[in-house]
C-alpha cells in the first residue's frame, strides 16, 4: 500500500520516543491500579478478621455423664457468625466427655483429629477412638496408640462443672499436624 | 568472531539471558513488535481512542467482577445478604462494587461513541463489513451483562426491572413463554433466577465476549487503522505514540469513575460530616420482596429510553409491546447490521450516518420525556397551578360540574382543563418521587437492621425486615387502621388538616403521658384527636373529663398528674420514665372506686368489667395486642364499641383480617419497640 511508503514520526528509538513510552507505562499503570488495587484490597479483607476469643460454653448437665470411665460424645451449640448470617445456638462441635466412678470432675476431648483434622470417633466396642480419616487409634483418655499418622495425643479440653451442675468446656481449636499443641 | 560472540552473552546478564531463552522458545520479541508496531496512517489521533478504552473498561470489569465473585453468593437467601456484606462489611468492598457498577455505565456510553465514531468516519465500509458486524454483536453482548448484572443483588429495583424484562421476553409469539421460564429458571423467580443471570452475567456473555473481542481485534489489525481522510500528517507508530493517547484516555475514564464514587465523599469530609464508605458508589435497595409493590421500579438510566418507548404503544395491549419491546428494536438493529450494504449505494453513507443520529436524537429525546414525567413535580411551578387545583377540589375533577363553575366560557374551561392535565402530570410525577423517597428509607433501614449484632437470620434478610416494626408497621397502620385512626404529631403543620379527615382518635404517642395529658384535658377530649368524631363523643368519659375533672376540689392539679405519670407506667413505652412517687399515688387514684375505679378495672380493683376499658397494662404491647384482636372484649369497649373491626377475630370458616404477627407488627410500632443502632 501507498502510504506504507509515507514517513514516520520520531522512530522507536527517539528521545521523545522513550518519554511517550515512559508516560504511557505510568498512565496505563495508574489506571489499571484503580481496578486491581480495589480488588486486593476487599480479597484481604479475611486477613482483618479476628478470631472470637475462646470461651466457656455449657454443654451439659454432670448427671448426663454417667461415671463410668467411658466418654461421651456432646455437641457443642454456641450462637455462630458466618459472614454476614448469624445461626442463634447452632452445633459448631463436638467433645467427648467422661468420668471417673463417684469422680465430681469431667475430662473434656475435642472431636477434632490432631492429625489433619477429622472427626475422632468411639470405636464401636467402645474401647479406643478411631479417626476414620487415616487411622490413628486414640485410647480412651486420648493417649497416642503407636504406630500412628497422629502427631500427638487427641487434644483435651478445659472443663469446669458449674454451681448448678452445668458442665462447660473451653471450646477451642489448635493447629492439626504438629506435635505441640498450639492454639490456631 | 567466535569471541565477540561470547563476549556479548557476558554482558547481557541474567534477565537478558533468560529473556532470549523465552525468545527462542516462543518468539515473542516478533509477537510484541507485531502488536506494538502497527502503523497509524496520519499519525495518533484522540479520535481512535474509542475502542482502546472500551477494551480497558472490558477489562476493569473483568478483573472487578472476579474480585466481586469471590464474595458474592447468587441466591435468593443470599445474594443481598452478601451484597450488604461486600458493600458495608469488607474493606474496600465499597471501591470494588463502585468501580465495577460505574464502569458498566462508562462502557455504554463508551460503546455509543464507539458506534458513533465508526458510523460517522465510514469505517464499516468494505472490507471492514465483517468487523462492524461484530461490533454489533460485541454491543449487543455488553447490553446483555448490562442487564443480567442488575439483577445480582436482589434488591428491589432489580428484581422489578428484571420482572418487567423477563416478562417481555415473554410476550414474543411461539417461544416466548418457554424462553422466560428458560430464563428466569422456572415459574417462579428465585434461586435459580439468579444462578441462571449469574452464570449469564459472569460466564457465557464475557466468554462469548472475549472470543468475539479476540477476533474484532483480531480483524482490526489485519485491516489496519481506518484513517481519518485526508491524511495530511506523516504516519506514526502505535506504540508508543497511539498507545500514549490510549492510555490517557483510559486514565480519564477511571477518573470520571472514581469521582463519581468519591465526590461525595469529599463534599462530606468538607462540611466536615463523618464519611460512612458504605454508603459511597454503588446504591443496594431494599431487599427483594414480591409481596411489596415498588412504584420506583425504573431500569438502569440506559435503558430509560425502551421503557419510554414503550409507553408509545400504551394501549394496544400485548400487540403494543410486541411492537416496541421487540419488532422496532429489532428493525433498528436489522438496519444496522445492513449499514455495510446500504452504504455502497450513492447515498448509502448519508444515510446510515442520519439513521444512526436519529436513534441517538430519539433515544436521547425518549430518555428526557422519561425523567421529565418523572421529576415534573419537582421542576414545575406548583404556584402558578393553585387554582386549577383549588377548583378540581371543589368539583371533584368533574367536567360539568367545571363547565358549570366557569359559567360556560369555552376558552377558560380549555384553559382550566390544560392546567387539570398538569395536575394530572404532578400526580404520577409525585407517586413515583414518593415511591422513591420510600424506597430509599427501606434500603437505609434493611441497612441498618444488617449491622444489628446479631446478624442477618438464616432464612434471610427478607424475613427481619418482614419482621421489623419501624418498616413494616406504618404500612400495615395505613392499610388496616388509618381510614379511620390518623397518626400525626399534634404539633406538626399539617396536623390540623390531617386529624380533620380522621374519624378516631390520633394514635400518635399513644401510651406516652403527653396523649394521656390531652385525654384528660377538657378542651381536647372531644376534639378530632380524641373522642371528637366518635360515637364517644357525649359518652361518660367525655362528660367525666369535661365536668368531674375540672372540680379543682376533689381532682387538684397533682392529682390528674400522678394519673397521668401511672397511666404512662402502665404502656412503659421505651425511653419513658414516669416519676415513682407521682406514679405510686396515680395508682391508687385510679384504683379507687372514688375515682377512676367508679367505672375502670385496674389492677385487683373489683370493678366490674364491661362498663369501661381495663386500665390495666394499659398501652402496653399486651393491651394494644388486646384491642386490636377484639375491641369488644369485655376488657376494652364491649357492647359500646364503635366501628372497630376485631382484626385477630375470625367469622367460622374465614381468616381474620390480621395475623397475630401483623397486630404485634402494629402494636410494636405504635409503641415505638423496633431495633435501634
Ligand atoms: S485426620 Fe485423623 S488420622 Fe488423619
Amino acid at each position: 500500500m501507498a502510504q506504507q511508503h509515507r514517513p514516520v514520526v520520531h522512530p522507536a528509538d527517539s528521545r521523545r520516543g522513550f518519554l511517550a513510552k515512559a508516560l504511557s507505562i505510568i498512565t496505563g499503570g495508574l489506571a489499571t491500579l484503580a481496578p486491581v488495587g480495589a480488588g486486593v484490597w476487599a480479597f484481604l479483607d479475611p486477613l482483618r478478621r479476628t478470631k472470637a476469643a475462646a470461651s466457656y460454653l455449657p454443654v451439659t448437665e454432670l448427671a448426663a455423664i454417667p461415671d463410668d470411665g467411658v466418654p461421651r460424645q456432646f455437641p457443642v451449640i454456641a450462637d455462630r457468625v458466618d459472614a454476614w448470617t448469624g445461626f442463634a445456638a447452632e452445633p459448631i462441635g463436638a467433645v467427648y466427655l467422661r468420668r471417673a466412678k463417684g469422680s465430681e470432675t469431667v475430662e473434656a476431648l475435642s472431636a477434632t483429629c490432631p492429625h489433619a483434622g477429622c472427626f475422632v470417633e468411639m470405636e464401636s466396642t467402645g474401647k479406643c477412638f478411631r479417626c476414620p480419616c487415616h487411622n490413628s487409634e486414640f485410647t480412651l483418655d486420648g493417649g497416642i496408640v503407636a504406630p500412628s499418622p497422629s502427631p500427638r495425643p487427641m487434644d483435651a479440653l478445659e472443663c469446669r462443672v458449674a454451681k448448678n451442675g452445668e458442665v462447660e468446656v473451653k471450646w477451642q481449636k489448635f493447629r492439626a499436624g504438629v506435635a505441640d499443641k498450639v492454639e490456631q | 568472531m567466535k569471541n565477540a560472540t561470547q563476549g556479548d552473552v557476558v554482558k547481557k546478564g541474567v534477565f537478558g539471558r533468560l529473556a532470549d531463552f523465552f525468545d527462542d522458545r516462543t518468539g515473542y520479541r516478533a509477537l510484541m513488535h507485531d502488536a506494538l508496531y502497527e502503523r497509524v496512517p496520519g499519525g495518533a489521533r484522540w479520535r481512535y481512542v474509542w475502542g482502546s478504552t472500551l477494551v480497558f473498561a472490558f477489562m476493569t470489569q473483568v478483573i472487578t467482577g472476579l474480585f466481586l465473585w469471590a464474595s458474592y453468593s447468587a441466591s435468593a437467601q443470599t445474594a443481598w445478604e452478601s451484597v450488604y456484606y461486600i458493600q458495608h462489611e469488607m474493606a474496600g468492598g465499597w471501591l470494588l462494587r463502585g468501580i465495577h457498577h460505574f464502569m458498566a455505565q462508562a462502557m455504554v456510553v463508551l460503546l455509543a461513541l464507539h458506534l458513533l465514531q465508526v458510523v460517522i468516519d465510514g469505517a464499516y465500509k468494505a472490507p471492514r463489513e465483517v468487523n462492524f458486524w461484530l461490533g454489533l454483536i460485541l454491543m449487543m453482548l455488553v447490553l446483555g451483562m448490562a442487564l443480567t448484572g442488575y439483577l445480582l443483588p436482589w434488591d428491589q429495583k432489580g428484581y422489578w426491572a428484571t420482572i418487567v424484562a423477563t416478562n417481555l421476553a415473554g410476550i414474543v409469539p411461539g417461544i416466548g413463554p418457554s424462553l422466560q421460564q428458560l430464563v428466569i429458571g422456572g415459574s417462579e423467580y428465585g434461586h435459580h433466577t439468579l444462578t441462571r443471570f449469574f452464570a449469564l452475567h459472569a460466564g457465557f456473555l464475557p466468554g462469548a465476549l472475549i472470543v468475539m473481542l479476540v477476533v474484532h481485534l483480531a480483524l482490526f489489525r489485519k485491516h489496519g487503522l481506518h484513517a481519518k481522510q485526508p491524511i495530511t500528517k506523516p504516519d506514526a507508530m502505535f506504540w508508543p505514540d497511539q498507545v500514549l493517547r490510549d492510555a490517557v484516555a483510559m486514565l480519564a475514564v477511571m477518573a470520571v469513575v472514581l469521582g463519581v464514587i468519591l465526590v461525595p465523599a469529599l463534599k462530606a469530609m468538607l462540611a466536615g460530616e463523618p464519611v460512612d464508605v458504605g454508603h459511597l458508589g454503588a446504591e443496594l435497595g431494599a431487599p427483594a420482596d414480591p409481596s411489596l409493590p415498588y412504584a420506583a421500579a425504573r431500569p438502569e438510566w440506559y435503558f430509560l429510553f425502551l421503557f419510554q418507548f414503550l409507553k408509545v404503544f400504551e394501549g394496544w395491549g400485548a400487540t403494543g409491546e410486541f411492537l416496541g419491546a421487540i419488532v422496532v428494536p429489532g428493525l433498528i438493529m436489522g438496519v444496522m447490521f445492513l449499514m455495510p450494504i446500504i452504504g455502497n449505494w450513492k447515498l448509502g453513507h448519508r444515510f446510515n450516518v442520519a439513521f444512526t443520529l436519529g436513534i441517538v436524537a430519539g433515544a436521547g429525546l425518549l430518555t428526557a420525556m422519561a425523567l421529565n414525567e418523572d421529576y415534573y413535580a419537582v421542576w414545575v411551578d406548583k404556584a402558578a397551578l393553585a387554582d386549577a387545583q383549588k377548583l378540581y377540589d371543589e368539583t371533584g375533577g368533574d367536567e360539568e360540574k367545571l363547565a358549570a363553575a366557569l359559567g360556560g366560557d369555552k376558552a377558560k374551561i380549555t384553559a382550566m382543563e390544560a392546567k387539570w392535565e398538569k395536575l394530572e402530570k404532578i400526580r404520577h410525577s409525585q407517586a413515583f418521587l414518593d415511591a422513591s423517597k420510600q424506597a430509599k428509607l427501606d434500603a437505609a433501614r434493611a441497612i441498618e437492621l444488617a449491622g444489628r449484632p446479631e446478624k442477618i437470620p438464616p432464612a434471610g434478610m427478607l424475613e427481619l425486615v418482614r419482621t421489623d416494626a419501624k418498616s413494616q408497621g406504618p404500612r400495615l397502620f395505613a392499610q388496616h387502621c388509618a381510614s379511620c385512626h390518623a397518626y400525626v404529631d399534634p404539633q406538626a403543620p399539617e396536623a390540623a388538616s390531617v386529624l380533620a379527615k380522621a374519624s378516631a382518635a390520633n394514635l400518635h404517642g399513644f401510651g406516652s403521658a403527653a396523649w394521656m395529658r390531652g385525654l384528660l384535658d377538657p378542651d381536647q377530649v372531644a376534639g378530632p384527636a380524641y373522642f371528637g368524631n366518635t360515637a364517644h363523643k357525649d359518652g361518660d368519659m367525655v362528660n367525666f373529663v369535661q365536668n368531674d375533672l375540672t372540680d379543682a376540689d376533689t381532682w387538684k392539679k397533682d392529682d390528674i398528674e400522678a394519673v397521668i405519670a401511672a397511666m404512662a407506667a402502665e404502656a412503659g413505652l421505651p425511653g419513658a420514665k414516669p416519676a415513682e412517687p407521682a406514679v405510686a399515688k396515680g395508682r391508687e387514684l385510679i384504683a379507687s372506686d372514688e375515682r377512676c375505679g367508679s367505672c375502670h378495672r385496674f389492677r385487683d380493683n373489683g370493678a366490674d368489667l364491661g362498663t369501661a376499658c381495663d386500665l390495666t397494662g394499659w398501652g402496653s404491647r399486651d393491651w394494644l395486642v388486646g384491642i386490636i384482636v377484639d375491641p369488644t372484649h369485655e376488657r376494652f369497649y364491649g357492647d359500646t364499641n364503635d366501628r372497630m373491626p376485631s382484626f385477630g377475630k375470625a367469622d367460622e370458616g374465614s381468616l381474620a383480617p390480621l395475623t397475630r404477627a401483623q397486630i404485634e407488627l402494629i402494636a410494636d410500632w405504635l409503641r415505638g419497640e423496633w431495633y435501634r443502632p
